[in-house]
């Protein structure tokens, strides 16, 4: 396949050629080989190269053969970090032992989408991360060309050597690479058919293996620079409050304290971004020599707080969503056919509500951030999901050019959507600003859970309209949280049933909400799957053929237009998941639910088994199957859904952030549970349709499902169906 | 403020710190060892968790005064190059996720295996029922904790 260049072509723009040797020891480089003790003894002596050639934006080849490839997507444990360069050295047509990976700091000239949202990094990074390893390979062959004075169709590449059949001659990458370096890049280079891939697809480890397991510095928490003190915020101790007035000078003389002042992050006159939600711009911060140090005059500031809008708790929380549902009048998001009608002729009407609380993010590495702003530029690392957005923030709020500002980013201990919102990192720029010295900025657990950009709470109700034959004529789903609902209006089962209606109510607060994990899918997925669950019991049909035949429906008969999934690619992982679960073979003491869900590009389907175990009910075993196109990494694919399906579990049956007078009730892992490892499945099975259509997201779609796949086979070993998430609250045995 | 001679990780190193600061926040900001991680301060994750005498230890709960002459073991001192066993379990089986949790999960696991060197299923998920992973690696950190106790053997 011939691809043009112009996509992003700024990437693969010559760069000065040459870097200089040996600079960076790549732990990477040593954890991307199996660990056997021998293996890596021998990969340790084996040389850095003494020169790199700078190929383009992804690459440099060194003079050994070696291949850096910087990874250009933030790396929050959904190890693109990994899959990333793969596809570049897929194309390139290297070893995969013979790569180096390298994160890349923000640079917008180069790379484009720096984000780790959405379960987009790999699907939106897919064609410019091949036509990377491709033209770079391409330069490779007409270097190799020009020197032996050959057609380059005549020259063939593999693991990092270009071959010459005729004239039996070889020569490797890094011995070419500086001619390559100089040669102008091509209009449109070959892809790979992905028959021939030889990385993509195969199971490679994190390439941050061992520096993980050996305690390496590459978290945001790690980074250590000369003259770097630690920072600290203290924050209102409700929403709905702010600053008022704080006893600066009284802990100014603790031990350990250089600084301490206030910052506004949200001045008038900055407009903010989408980023900047932040429901405590104006702050206390204290600067000190060392985190114990700085936390003891955190503890004794005296600060006094003002009342600014009402305080809300999670009873009035309740009592509104409610209040919402049954009375608010709402416009359609979608109605097809004659909702109305159907529901006033139906010999059965089934109306089940579904809730959900707040949840924190709880990365386990609490936010944080470097900064060193100095009046020329400013320097910014650490955990951030969205660097871009981040240097914008600082700019403005430095009155800064962008070009001064540079953002690295660390690994990150967890993102879940928290680290999109880089309100740690403007504070950090304004906190080193205002002290004239290089902090790093660290959340306490306490600051992290209490200072959010929460999962809000949710409602949502549904009715399903049946005729006197038990067809399912009538769907209506009307849902609200705070600020905003969790339906979408297009996704299954519209568009499999006639008529159907889908509202949405919005309900506001002062309490800061945002993305978290598969954003509303999180919530709603549950719900509806479960619900479908429990009209499928009352027409007593089996779960899963009732599930195929609307699928069918939407399939032979699509019923609007704009439905937002592909019917038979969500049949696909239904038919899959019961065949390798043998669904229908039912074992004494083992009770099965499942459930099936379509977002971020991907199809997944579940089917969970409880046991009890004395008289408990307990996850055992969990069956997936999932469509998400080409399996870059399937070692790390099958890590992340794994992960999805224990976070979705732990969720949905023990998690919950309460407020009470406008503070959250929680603030550190005594009172806000999280799943535990006995309470995680025995084992998780994942299964993959092979279909080589372009890959798609994979961080978030194993999660929404899951909750009513639990929350289905509960019912069958509980007899009670339950409708209010954490499960373990509703049912003392769950707990 | 008093002066603590240590042994971490097999070196003597002399610090001057607070009494009452915990041994977590001794290792990362004065001893520069930043491989044991910060979680939740209060004894709830195991993110913190070293080794005094072998004994895994949450080190936020440990206050610098009550290590005496205990040697200190942390992440990086639990084996040359990651050849430890538990940590070539976890490679094998690739448990990181963001990875954050795993410096305390190793070990707390290896401490585990020290002294139950045959530990059963309920018997592992006892004994790592302290440590949080909100990844959710838990699935892969039990099978690594068999295999590691299988090449222990
Ligand atoms: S930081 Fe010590 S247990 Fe969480
Ligand atoms: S791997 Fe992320 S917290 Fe365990």
């Amino acid at each position: 396949m011939k691809v043009k260049t112009n996509y992003n072509r700024r990437a693969f723009l010559k760069v000065s050629t040459a870097a200089g040797g040996g600079m960076m020891l790549g732990f990477s480089w040593l954890a991307s080989c199996t660990p056997a003790d021998t293996e890596i003894a021998e990969v340790a002596v084996q040389q850095m190269p003494d020169n790199w050639f700078n190929i383009n934006a992804f690459l440099k080849i060194g003079d050994n053969g070696l291949v850096t490839i910087f990874s250009p997507n933030p790396e929050i444990g959904q190890n693109v970090k990994t899959a990333m360069p793969m596809i570049v050295a897929e194309e390139l047509d290297v070893d995969w032992k013979d790569v180096i990976v390298e994160q890349a700091g923000l640079d917008t000239e180069k790379y484009t989408r720096q984000v780790a949202g959405g379960s987009q990094s790999i699907r939106q990074g897919w064609q410019g991360l091949r036509l990377a390893g491709a033209t770079a390979r391409h330069l490779l062959l007409a270097a190799a060309a020009q020197q032996w004075e050959v057609p380059v169709g005549e020259l063939t590449t593999s693991g990092g050597v270009i071959h010459h059949a005729a004239s039996e001659r070889t020569i490797g990458y890094g011995e070419i690479a500086s001619a390559a370096a100089g040669l102008e890049i091509p209009a449109e280079v070959e892809l790979k058919s992905p028959a021939d891939f030889k990385i993509i697809g195969k199971p490679q480890k994190n390439v941050d293996g061992l520096p993980i397991v050996t305690g390496k510095p590459l978290f945001g928490l790690d980074v250590q620079h000369e003259g770097m003190l630690i920072a600290m915020i203290v924050h209102p101790p409700a929403f709905g409050m702010k600053l008022k007035s704080a006893d600066t000078a009284t802990i100014a003389t603790m031990p350990g304290i250089r600084h301490v002042t206030t910052i506004n992050a949200a001045p008038e006159g900055i407009e903010p971004q989408w980023s900047d939600v932040n429901a405590f711009p104006e702050l206390v911060a204290i600067v000190g020599d060392s985190t114990w140090e700085v936390m003891q005059a955190k503890k004794a500031l005296q600060a006094e707080w003002e009342q600014v809008s009402p305080p809300e708790s999670s009873e009035q929380h309740e009592a509104e969503l409610t209040r919402l549902l049954q009375t608010a009048p709402a416009e359609p998001a979608r109605k097809d056919g004659n909702p109305t009608k159907a529901f006033a002729g139906a010999a059965q009407v089934i109306e089940r509500t579904y809730t959900a609380p707040f949840l924190a993010h709880n990365t386990l590495e609490p936010m944080n951030f470097f900064a060193d702003v100095t009046a020329e530029k400013a320097t910014l690392e650490g955990p951030i999901q969205t660097p871009e957005f981040l240097r914008k923030s600082v700019a403005a709020l430095l009155g800064m050019p962008e070009e001064k500002i540079s953002v690295m980013m660390t690994r990150q201990g967890g993102g879940f959507g928290r680290r999109l919102y880089g309100n740690f990192g403007i504070e950090a720029a304004l906190i080193s600003k205002a002290v004239g010295a290089p902090v790093k900025l660290v959340y306490t657990r306490e600051d992290d859970m209490t200072q959010g950009t929460y999962r809000p709470d949710y409602k949502v109700t549904y009715r399903a309209a049946l005729d006197a034959n038990n067809q399912l004529i009538g769907f209506h789903v009307r849902g609200t949280g705070t600020n905003g609902s969790p339906v979408f209006a297009d996704r299954f089962p519209a568009g499999a049933v006639d008529n159907y209606l889908a509202e949405n109510l919005d309900k506001s607060s002062n309490i800061s909400t945002g993305a978290w994990r598969a954003p509303r899918s999180n919530f709603i997925a549950g719900a509806e799957q479960a619900f479908l669950d429990e009209v499928a019991e009352v027409v007593g049909k089996d779960p899963i053929d009732f599930r195929l035949e609307l699928f069918d429906k939407a399939i032979a008969k699509p019923v609007g237009e704009k439905n937002d999934y592909e019917p038979a690619r969500y049949a696909g992982v239904l038919k899959l998941v019961r065949e390798k679960a043998a669904w229908g073979t039912d074992q004494p003491g083992v009770f099965r639910g499942v459930s099936a869900y379509y977002c971020h590009n991907s199809y997944v389907a579940q089917v969970v088994d409880v046991v009890l175990e004395k008289g408990r009910p307990k996850v055992d075993k969990v069956w997936c199957a999932v469509d998400c196109g080409i399996v870059v990494n399937p070692e790390g694919a099958i890590n992340q859904i794994e992960g999805g399906i224990i976070d979705g579990i732990g969720h949905a049956m023990y998690s919950a952030l309460t407020f009470k007078d406008g503070k959250p009730v929680q603030d550190n892992f005594a009172t806000y549970r999280l799943i535990r490892h006995r309470e995680a499945p025995r084992e998780i099975e994942v299964f993959f349709v092979e279909n080589g259509i372009d890959p798609t997201g994979l961080g978030e779609p194993s999660l929404p499902p899951i909750s009513a796949a639990l929350a289905n086979a509960l019912a069958k070993a509980t007899g009670e169906r339950l409708y209010t998430q954490p499960f373990a609250q509703q049912q003392s045995v769950l707990g | 403020m008093p002066v603590y001679k240590l042994t971490i990780n097999g070196e003597q190193r002399e610090l001057s710190v607070a009494a009452d600061t915990p041994v977590l926040w001794v290792l990362r900001d004065h001893a520069h060892l930043v491989g044991t991680k910060y979680g939740c301060g209060i004894g709830q994750c195991g993110a913190c968790t070293i080794h005094l005498d072998g004994v895994a230890m949450r080190s936020c709960s440990v206050p610098i005064s009550a290590v005496g002459k205990q040697k200190i073991t942390t992440i990086e001192g639990l084996s040359a190059n990651g050849t430890h066993p538990v940590q070539e379990a976890w490679l094998e089986h690739d448990v990181a996720q963001c990875g954050y949790c795993q410096a305390g999960q190793i070990m707390n696991a290896a401490a585990l295996l020290s002294d139950n060197p045959n530990p059963s299923d309920t018997e592992i998920s006892a004994m790592m029922n302290g440590n949080i992973c909100r990844c959710g690696t838990y699935t892969r950190i039990h099978t690594a904790i068999k295999t590691a106790a299988e090449k222990m053997s």
